[in-house]
């Protein structure tokens, strides 16, 4: 593990430094460094269990004890912070701090079970480890071991075996400091310590799978792994999250073909060791209800049928059509994204291409092609620590974008100052302290105009502007008065690299403007193509999905696309069923499959390799975890699609991401955003988002991660809550219908209802029929 | 060696516990010529004093005042540490409950020296008649305007919460005390940062003991060199010393350190009839036993840790030859487990295992091997737990050892209560002690 402390590289500081002996090795450390990491630096591991690099010294477990020239007693070696000329000797020069750890090791063992044989932690445990290197080999304790009854949920997803812990309080002060859920204490006092939260709530936290991966014995466990394996029968593959655009690595575990767990794997840059339990427990739909073969649609039916006939029905049905279009979900990797790229523009001629299977926006397409598109890295992680300012404009990141929320309270602590632009108060914003600049749902623009920012200011701009009129305007137009950086941050995980490698009309791969002819050459010449070939502009967003309704577009392929995430649903699968044909690309039956003339399966993630680019614009590769796995990504598809065709695409990622990054990104002239004035709302509207965990179609197959839900409400402000009357439901209504949830009063602006996008009860493009920012009618008790 | 009444001096006058009945003996005569001094002053009479802290430690007062950082533009605290909880000490509870005032006024004195605006007084939970007392002296004195706004007229504004522990032995360790007293639950915390810098609610703190404090009113009236007077250079004052267990007449008596236990033995009216010395602590089960060949030695800091122990308290138990130190031992040690906070490993596991093998011991099933184990694990509890509270729960083992290993030798094979009749050793067993 690796201290990720990003020094301000805009202004260089000389670091003071110490000079220290550890164990006669004569060192130069920077002052403040602990005796722990310093003799890490030169391959001296002292014992630990409480110390945690990332978590706050607590010098509990005693583990770590050294003898230090000149001082009495031992000291731990996780919180003594070198000084100059401090001669330290940890157990390879000193009697002193040997037999102090061996004591202390000794000790440890005292109320632990021993059960190794039957614990999940066994073969990968510090505990077990260090009792091997610094434990006596038989134990002088003859007594009676304190025991517990066992295991208790600390959440549905997590599980507590008390007799196993040795208190070393690594996940309570994860929950406190990280997670900011202080909610996980330790209880009772002596040997009687236990962990546990008061009046036993469930621990609840987004983050709560982080303490499974750092109890450092096996008295955390999952309920989704506990007594599924070993971990020495595991293989493991470093890979990177396919749930949002937060772009965790990963450690993804199988054993015989079946995905295991998933684990944070430490990348300092990004997620640093932790990652969200959506990340970490949602990886049963991978395994369940796979589309296994290609299908075709003979007499209103999908049959099996073999991949060359499936083939040749695709090709000749698509050279058909005389205008037809991609329409590429949230899940394609870059590689992927690259391949449907090009062949929109090569294979089937057409610009008609979007990435965005949500609510969007005109706006928004300006907006991305101004500030997003080909810049990679403009705003990162580690940026966002040392801003001034950071301004969230509708972006709810503890929902939308976990990571980002741990960093951002990181950054909070560290001073920055950070302001919610927004209707609600979440409990998202209370963590990182953030100021509330109040603004109506959808009619953001006025407040984001307000903002005071500064040149060190970063805004992170969240999908759901493209919902609110004026609002990416507004953002543009104060970065550029003020200087401010802005990053945007969509939800899912293939968004950001879909934009970058062209599945949007009207951009090339790099953010290149189609309509550019420098941009056009440069693209022709990639693709060894003639510039005149390429198509130009061609239709995105609504208007896209308009054209498949009206039949103006004939022929569609769909990759991931699911139309209950869109408000015009509706329209998709009406031009769906009208359309002449249709192509899906799909792992898992949607409402899109069961209307389409060909359907191919594809593979999920573990079967691929490729990349999610995440919202700074950072490249994460991953490689396959089955290797051997029978299926292809949606690049060979397309591959062996494009031959069927007479046209050329390869379908090797490696080839397709080599090709991207030598095209580069784009260097010329970007288009200014079409200004879009703010509209003037009235009435009740409504604001929503996607909770982390809810309905959404990859978590399905894991009840216990399901189980941690924040529950269904709708939310209203005090005073909206007295006007009806202290309801105990509240019904809203949108042009479809309505829904009926248990009232909560939330810090909300009024004439405000919130309600979740799409959780248990609540799925308000289908149920509603309206979105974000829309006008609704709202009313106490049910309909 | 004379005994000198200065804290206890008015015990007698049922009413002094009252403002009337203490400000008829000279009180708040101090507070008025402090509230005139520069704050400055006071520390450095207090430090010139050499007032050493009378919870056990034996820390400079003065000195540690004088760490808080000033015009650092954050509130200062001062805490009362009167959460008296060691086996055997019983002292601070009698001054809360006979002189409140005295307590009070030190607060006020020290805090104004401080520059403390807000004091707290954390006392024990398990004795609300001195939660009692005290509440009621500060209510005294805040009708009088002792305490509140612009206390008599000097611009100083002092608020003070009496604070009730709720039964932990731990939060008598300063830094446990300061997260009790936030609502935390209590265990030490990790220095640095000392409480000085950052202590409660991560502002400069300075916590005394009630005996330390209630020392200072008559340190500031009655100056440097008449409390210099009193005990050695390096021990100087009076103490307010409990003496408990098998003798005459147990009780407070206040003298100057140095005194020796022979003489406090005399004060209390020697041991009860027929009973010979077997051991004594000097102050509260933390500090090691001592034999009847240490009488002579002076109640000091120093001498007491040349003799292999500390004054601790200043709290002595006496012990009579109807005592099983294996029993003593083990009960001192099963409170330390009890106690235990659990936040670090030795004291922790250490507490329970050796609990478990006393246990054995006290009930004659120990064997030669278990005492060196025994041994050795207070060796690896000693100087390697997180707190002194660990310290303190290997110290009597050792002690006994040194002194009566052959009681634990004998208890391999018979049990405490056949060696040494346990109704022997109660206070109403009278004429049975011979």
């Amino acid at each position: 593990m690796t201290i990720t402390n990003h020094p301000d590289t805009s202004t260089p500081k000389t670091v003071e430094s110490v000079n220290v002996t550890i164990d006669g090795v004569e060192m130069e450390v920077p002052k403040g460094t602990l005796v722990i990491r310093a003799a890490e630096q030169i391959g001296i591991e002292i014992p630990r269990f409480c110390d945690h690099p990332l978590l706050a010294p607590v010098a509990a477990c005693r583990a770590c004890l050294i003898e230090i020239d000149g001082v009495p007693k031992p000291q731990p070696a996780c919180a003594q912070v070198l000084s100059e000329g401090m001669n330290v000797r940890t157990q390879r020069s000193s009697e002193v701090a040997r037999i102090a750890q061996e004591g202390v090791m000794e000790f440890l063992l005292v109320n632990h079970p021993l059960d190794c044989p039957v614990c999940d932690k066994g073969g990968e445990c510090p505990l077990q480890n260090q009792a091997m290197s610094v434990g006596r080999p038989e134990s002088r304790f003859e007594g009676e071991k304190r025991t517990f009854p066992k295991p208790i949920n600390v959440n549905a997803e997590v599980l507590l075996d008390r007799e196993r812990c040795v208190s070393c309080a690594r996940c309570t002060r994860f929950a406190e400091e990280i997670a900011g859920d202080p909610s996980l204490e330790l209880l009772e006092r002596g040997a009687q310590q236990q962990v546990g939260t008061a009046n036993d709530e469930p621990f609840d936290s987004y983050f709560s799978g982080n303490v499974v991966q750092i109890c450092p014995v096996g008295a955390l466990t999952s309920a989704s792994y506990r007594f599924r394996s070993r971990p020495f029968d595991l293989i493991s593959v470093p890979t990177t999250c396919e749930h949002c655009a937060s772009g965790c690595s990963l450690r993804t575990d199988n054993r015989r073909g079946t995905v295991t767990r998933r684990l944070a794997w430490e990348d300092p840059e990004v997620n640093e060791d932790w990652n969200c339990d959506k990340g970490r427990f949602a990886f049963a739909y991978l395994n369940s209800g796979r589309i296994e073969s290609p299908l075709i649609r003979e007499n209103g039916e999908l049959r099996t049928a073999s991949w060359p006939e499936a083939m040749h029905v695709a090709a000749a049905g698509l050279t058909a059509a005389s205008e037809s279009a991609v329409l590429i979900g949230g899940r394609a990797t870059v590689e992927d994204a690259y391949a449907y790229a090009k062949f929109a523009r090569v294979v089937l001629a057409s610009d008609n291409i979007d990435f965005r299977a949500r609510a969007t926006s005109d706006e928004e397409v300006g907006f991305l092609a101004a500030h997003v598109a080909g810049k990679k890295l403009d705003v990162s992680y580690a940026d966002i620590e040392s801003a001034s300012q950071v301004a969230l404009v509708a972006f709810e990141p503890e929902d939308e974008s976990p990571i980002l929320l741990l960093r951002l309270r990181k950054a909070a602590k560290k001073g920055v100052a950070i302001h919610s632009v927004g209707s609600v108060y979440s409990l998202g914003s209370e963590k990182i302290s953030a100021s509330w600049v109040k603004a109506q749902a959808g009619s953001e623009a006025t407040a984001i105009a307000g903002l005071d920012l500064d040149s060190n200011s970063i805004i992170l701009v969240g999908e759901r502007a493209a919902n609110s009129q004026g609002a990416l305007t507004a953002v543009s137009e104060i970065a550029a008065k003020t200087g401010a950086k802005i990053a945007w941050v969509p939800r899912r995980a293939g968004e950001r690299g879909a934009l970058d490698a062209g599945a949007l009309a009207g951009l090339l791969p790099g953010g290149r403007p189609i309509a550019d002819p420098t941009a056009r050459d440069h693209i022709a010449q990639a693709w060894n193509v003639e510039a005149t070939s390429l198509p130009t502009v061609g239709r995105s967003g609504n208007e896209l999905i308009e054209a498949i309704a009206s039949g103006a577009v004939q022929a569609v392929i769909t990759a991931g696309v699911d139309p209950a995430d869109m408000p015009n649903g509706d329209a998709l699968v009406t031009g769906i069923e009208n359309a002449d044909f249709v192509v899906a690309l799909e792992n898992h039956h949607s409402a899109i499959t069961e209307r389409a003339s060909v359907v191919f399966p594809v593979a999920v993630v573990t079967e691929k390799s490729g990349s999610f680019m995440n919202w700074e614009g950072r490249a994460q590769p991953f490689s396959a975890a089955f290797r051997e796995a029978l299926t292809l990504s949606d690049a060979g598809v397309l591959s062996m699609l494009a031959s069927a065709m007479d046209k050329e695409l390869t379908g090797d990622t490696r080839a397709l991401r080599k090709e991207l990054n030598s095209i580069g990104v784009w260097g010329g002239e970007r288009a200014g955003m079409h200004q879009v004035s703010a509209p003037v709302s009235e009435g009740t509207t409504l604001a929503t988002w996607r909770l982390l965990i809810d309905s959404g179609v990859m978590q399905e197959g894991e009840p216990h991660l399901a189980a941690t839900a924040r529950p269904s409400v709708a939310g209203v402000g005090a005073d909206l809550f007295e006007q009806l009357g202290q309801p105990e439901a509240i019904t809203v209504t949108g042009p479809k219908g309505s829904i009926t949830l248990p009232a909560a009063v939330m810090n909300i602006v009024t004439d405000t209802v919130w309600l979740p996008m799409n959780s248990s009860e609540s799925h308000i493009y289908a149920q509603l029929g309206c979105g974000y920012g829309d006008a609704v009618s709202v009313k106490g008790g049910a309909a | 060696m004379k005994l000198t009444p200065v804290i206890t001096e008015h015990w007698d006058d049922p009413e002094l516990y009252t403002l009337d009945g203490y400000k008829r003996h000279g009180g708040y005569i101090a507070l008025e010529k402090a509230l005139k001094e520069d704050p400055d002053t006071i520390i450095a009479t207090v430090k010139d004093s050499g007032l050493r802290g009378r919870g056990g430690a034996g820390f400079p007062t003065g000195l540690k005042w004088s760490f808080v950082p000033q015009n650092d533009g954050k509130p200062h605290y001062l805490v009362v540490n009167a959460d008296e909880s060691e086996p055997g000490a019983c002292k601070d509870i009698p001054i809360m409950m006979a002189n409140p005032h005295s307590l009070l006024e030190g607060v006020i004195i020290s805090s104004f020296a401080i520059r403390a605006h807000h004091a707290f007084i954390y006392i024990r939970g398990e004795v609300p008649q001195a939660i009692r007392k005290v509440a009621y002296a500060v209510k005294q004195a805040r009708e009088a305007g002792l305490i509140g706004k612009n206390i008599q007229g000097s611009g100083f504004d002092l608020e003070v919460t009496v604070h009730a522990g709720a039964g932990a032995y731990i939060c008598g360790e300063e830094t446990a005390l300061l997260d009790s007293l936030e609502g935390y639950r209590g265990q030490p915390r990790l220095k640095p940062p000392f409480p000085a810098v950052a202590g409660l609610y991560a502002s400069p703190t300075v916590i005394n003991n009630v005996e330390t404090i209630a020392n200072i009113p008559y340190i500031v009236d009655r100056g440097v060199e008449w409390f210099r007077q009193f005990g050695t250079e390096k021990s100087p004052g009076f103490k307010v010393f409990s003496v408990s267990g098998h003798v005459q007449r147990p009780g407070i008596y206040e003298a100057p350190l140095g005194i020796t236990m022979r003489e406090l033995l005399d004060y209390a009216g020697g041991m009860r009839p027929g009973a010979e010395l077997k051991f004594w602590i000097p102050g509260g089960s933390s500090v090691p036993m001592l034999t009847a060949e240490h009488l002579d030695l002076p109640l000091t800091y120093e001498a007491m840790a040349e003799a292999g122990t500390m004054l601790g308290t200043g709290t002595p138990m006496v012990f009579d030859q109807t005592v099983s130190v294996v029993k003593a031992v083990t009960r001192w040690l099963e409170f330390y487990k009890h106690e235990s906070c659990g936040k670090c490993t030795p004291c922790r596991e250490g507490t329970y295992w050796i609990t478990g093998v006393l246990e054995k011991f006290e009930h004659g099933h120990g064997t030669e091997s278990e005492m060196e184990t025994l041994t050795t694990l207070c060796g690896q509890i000693a100087g390697r737990s997180f707190c002194a509270l660990g310290d303190a729960a290997a110290t009597p083992y050792p002690a006994a050892m040194k002194y009566f290993s052959d009681e634990f030798t004998a208890a391999t094979h018979t049990s405490a209560d056949e060696q040494f009749d346990p109704i022997a050793s109660y206070v109403f067993s009278g004429a049975n002690v011979q």
